[in-house]
């Protein structure tokens, strides 16, 4: 069984989705990736 | 909607035409291959997570193993069978049911696809018995000079020669569907399988040329001595992308199945294969951060291959993002707004969506900590302490395990013509949080366990009574009660399989591919210029890695000759 | 292929983020010397004793100078020959003033083993055939157990020792 859907090529690549929500999802991620690592670091000059 | 003749031309030398995902349906003889992967995935889930459940016990110095078991064979199970058996019959099941669905097997590739299986399962079986007759006490990672039985090496060859059928078959499959689709951009999923299966071929060429020309030869005894550090090397050329083979399945499901599931379309498809084609390149290059703290390896190598090690975090900065922006739209389009109203219309109750979720949590701590690991001399700090399985329950038995979980309860009732009902979903929702629960404790155990410099790869033991070995006991016995957690939740997963596969009612279960927006900007052509996807990899593991090798070659000491008596045979 | 605005903005942090990362860790190593153990120079495994360091009578702890040491290890399955004392006993526990410079060096005549006192810097693995070394100095008074940390053998977790850093 081959179900087709015919897709279109887009002709407006100007309109962006609204992603303020992950903008501020992959911000507290790179927050968590930076205090994990100057922990690390901290954690490595005091031995 | 009609689209105008002009951007049609303007696009369409450079872009792919866009027909959609074509889906095909499973045959008969395709879905009795693919549950034979899943069938030996299941029973090793289950063996192995009893050697998980042993470890933690022993670990805790409460327990002896009965009928003086040796804590090393069950170690050496655990991590062959988790690690190298269950991974990889899930993946290349999994991988299967995808060209299958996607591109679709001729009765002569699904024949050598079935010879692919049986190689892989008869190499399974052979090591399992070296192991556990105690000859083969050298852990999953067999590092020379600790000398197991000779048919131990040969499984494991064999396991790897009959995963090499199957990408053979993957590869023909896709050449001969590109040949008659000359204009067409290859469907996502097959795409990513392509390019795992790429990155696996060239990779295992590392461990087998050790195993061929160095191991096997000298546990044999036709060779007297080994080159340990070159056969370490060799190792880790692919014990690195053998970690990447496992994730890049979770991201195939995570990018092109996960925005179904919740009822939304995929993200971007030109940046999903851009993501995999910066896997490809930047996976293989990197394994001397497997070998930091070693001797006889240049400081300027590890560095840049630190550097290369960086290089692969950037595809996964792409696909969080890529996540979150599928979560937030889908969100969005069915009406939730605001900052993280979006996050109320996933399907929470969905363990198809659920257990993933889970995995992508675990995969922020799992993530951080990959990046302590890699920071060259802070990896001093935790090398070879029990932060480093910590880590990696996080991101291969968490991350990745879950994924295949949250795959497996579609894909199985699929295969068999049955229902995923509301009970085994019920059931499922209780397993995810018991794995969460269970892997958060023994997790953080670990890692704050190594952090106090805790070795890994240990049975318990009081070295010599010191203060530091105490302390470490109070998180061995937090580390027995997450484990112990687990195996329950390894043992609900596997009364889900049994009633999934025997018990649910008759019916089709959706196989689910997400598609792109009726929008979508079209895929550039150049995303599939193998020859340059190649040949780039290529080169950056020829950078990476000739100066090193020809140092550890040029520059060797005596080599060794095989021990056994320390792993006890 | 398209970008969103804020895709552009977190792949830009997080490429700058990764490379501040890298020219701290590459500061440290090549500017300050922190780099982790690495040494090349080779011996013979079934002849250790060749090398000087490994003479049964230079294992163990030598003081050099004033706050400076020298620690001599075999690591072998399933001990660690720390030398021995006047009696001919094998010596288990060191003890090192703090704020004393250490160097370490160890080989194997065996097969590979993890050389690590746990809770400091000093993590080596230990191969045979190459002397690996490290220098360190130990500030932070404590007793720290010296474990084996790879895999070696059944009695693998039965290596240990124990150095003591003291005021
Ligand atoms: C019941 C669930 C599990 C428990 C209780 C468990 C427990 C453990 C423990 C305590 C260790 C460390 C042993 C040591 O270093 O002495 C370990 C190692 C390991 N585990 Fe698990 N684990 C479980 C599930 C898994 C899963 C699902 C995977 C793979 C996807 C996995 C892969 C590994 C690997 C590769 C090692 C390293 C073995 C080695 O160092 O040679 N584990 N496990
Ligand atoms: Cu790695
Ligand atoms: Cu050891």
């Amino acid at each position: 069984m081959v179900t087709k859907n015919q897709k279109h090529v887009n002709t407006n690549p100007e309109s962006e989705p609204n992603l303020k929500g992950t903008l501020i999802s992959v911000s507290i991620l790179g927050a968590i990736l930076l205090v994990t690592w100057i922990g690390a670091l901290m954690l490595f000059l005091l031995r | 909607m009609a689209t105008p003749a002009n951007v049609v031309e303007k696009f369409s030398s450079k872009v792919f035409h866009n027909y959609g995902t074509v889906e095909l349906s499973l045959s008969k003889r395709e879905r009795r291959l693919i549950m034979s992967y899943m069938y030996v995935a299941m029973i090793s889930l289950l063996v192995g997570g009893l050697m998980g459940l042993l470890q933690v016990l022993a670990r805790s110095g409460e327990f002896e193993l009965p009928w003086g078991i040796n804590y090393y064979t069950i170690l050496t199970v655990h991590g062959v069978i988790l690690a190298l058996v269950m991974t990889s019959f899930f993946i290349i099941g999994f991988q299967n049911a995808l060209m299958g669905k996607t591109i679709g097997f001729s009765k002569k590739q699904l024949n050598w696809a079935w010879v692919g299986f049986w190689i892989m399962l008869i190499g399974t079986v052979i090591a399992a018995v070296t192991i556990l007759i105690g000859k083969a006490n050298v852990l999953y990672t067999f590092y020379a000079p600790l000398k197991a039985h000779p048919l131990f090496y040969i499984g494991i060859t064999l396991v790897v020669v009959g995963s090499w059928v199957t990408a053979a078959v993957n590869f023909r499959q896709f050449y001969l569907w590109k040949k008659a689709h000359p204009n067409e951009k290859s469907p996502l999923l097959a795409f990513m399988v392509i390019i795992n299966m790429l990155m696996w071929c060239i990779a295992t060429i590392g461990v087998a040329t050790s195993m061929l020309i160095e191991i096997i030869p000298w546990s044999l005894g036709y060779k007297n001595t080994i080159n340990v550090l070159l056969s370490r090397t060799l190792f880790w050329y692919f014990g690195h992308p053998l970690v990447y083979f496992w994730l890049l399945p979770a991201y195939m499901a995570w990018y092109a199945i996960i925005p179904k599931v919740i009822g939304g379309k995929i993200f971007s498809d030109s940046l999903a294969r851009f993501s995999f084609i910066l896997f490809l390149f930047f996976s293989i290059p990197v394994g001397l951060h497997h070998q930091l703290t070693e001797p006889g390896l240049d400081s300027t190598w590890k560095f840049i291959q630190v550097i290369l090690t960086f290089m692969v975090v950037i595809p996964s900065l792409m696909t969080a993002f890529s996540m979150f922006a599928t979560f937030e739209i889908t969100g969005r389009k069915k009406g939730y707004g605001g900052l993280f109203g979006w996050l109320k219309h996933l399907p929470w109750k969905d363990v198809r969506f659920l257990a993933p979720f889970v995995g992508m949590l675990a995969f922020i701590p799992g993530g951080a900590g990959g990046i302590i690991n890699a920071s060259y001399q802070i990896n001093t700090m935790v090398h070879n302490t029990i932060w480093v399985p910590g880590h990696f329950h996080l991101t291969a038995a968490t991350t990745v395990v879950l994924t295949f979980f949250g795959i497996a309860y579609w894909l199985i009732p699929h295969l068999t013509g049955r229902k995923l009902t509301d009970a085994v979903n019920r059931l499922g929702i209780y397993q995810t949080i018991l794995w969460g629960v269970g892997m958060t404790i023994m997790s953080t155990a670990m890692h704050i366990q190594g952090l106090a410099g805790a070795p890994r790869r240990s049975n318990f033991s009081d070295y010599g009574g010191t203060e530091q070995a105490a302390e470490w006991g109070a998180y061995q016995m937090a580390q027995a009660v997450g484990g112990t957690i687990l195996f329950f939740a390894i043992l609900l997963m596997i009364f889900i399989f049994i009633k999934m596969i025997f018990f649910s009612p008759k019916g089709e279960q959706e196989f689910p591919i997400a598609q792109e927006e009726d929008h979508a900007e079209p895929t550039p052509k150049w995303t599939e210029n193998w020859k340059l996807w190649i040949a780039i990899t290529l080169v950056l593991i020829l950078f990476a890695y000739t100066v090193p090798i020809m140092d550890v070659i040029q520059n060797a000491p005596p080599g060794s000759a095989p021990f056994d008596w320390p792993i006890g045979s | 292929m398209h970008l969103h605005k804020y895709e552009k903005y977190w792949l830009g942090a997080g490429i700058v983020g990764l490379i501040v990362f890298l020219i701290i860790l590459g500061f440290g190593a090549f500017y300050l010397g922190t780099h982790p153990q690495s040494h090349g120079e080779i011996i013979d495994p079934e002849n250790i004793e060749a090398n000087d360091a490994f003479k049964p009578e230079n294992r163990g702890l030598t003081k050099v100078d004033e706050g400076r040491y020298v620690l001599n290890i075999v690591a072998s399955a399933f001990n660690y020959d720390l030398g021995t004392d006047e009696s001919g006993a094998p010596i288990k526990n060191i003890e090192i003033p703090a704020g004393s410079k250490v160097l370490v060096q160890a080989t194997t005549p065996d097969v590979i083993h993890g050389l690590n006192f746990a809770g400091t810097n000093i993590n080596m693995m230990v191969e045979p055939g190459y002397v690996s070394t490290m220098e360190v100095e130990l500030n932070n008074p404590g007793e720290y157990t010296l474990v084996c940390n790879e895999y070696c053998g059944v009695g693998h977790h039965l290596m240990y020792g124990s150095l003591e850093v003291v005021e």
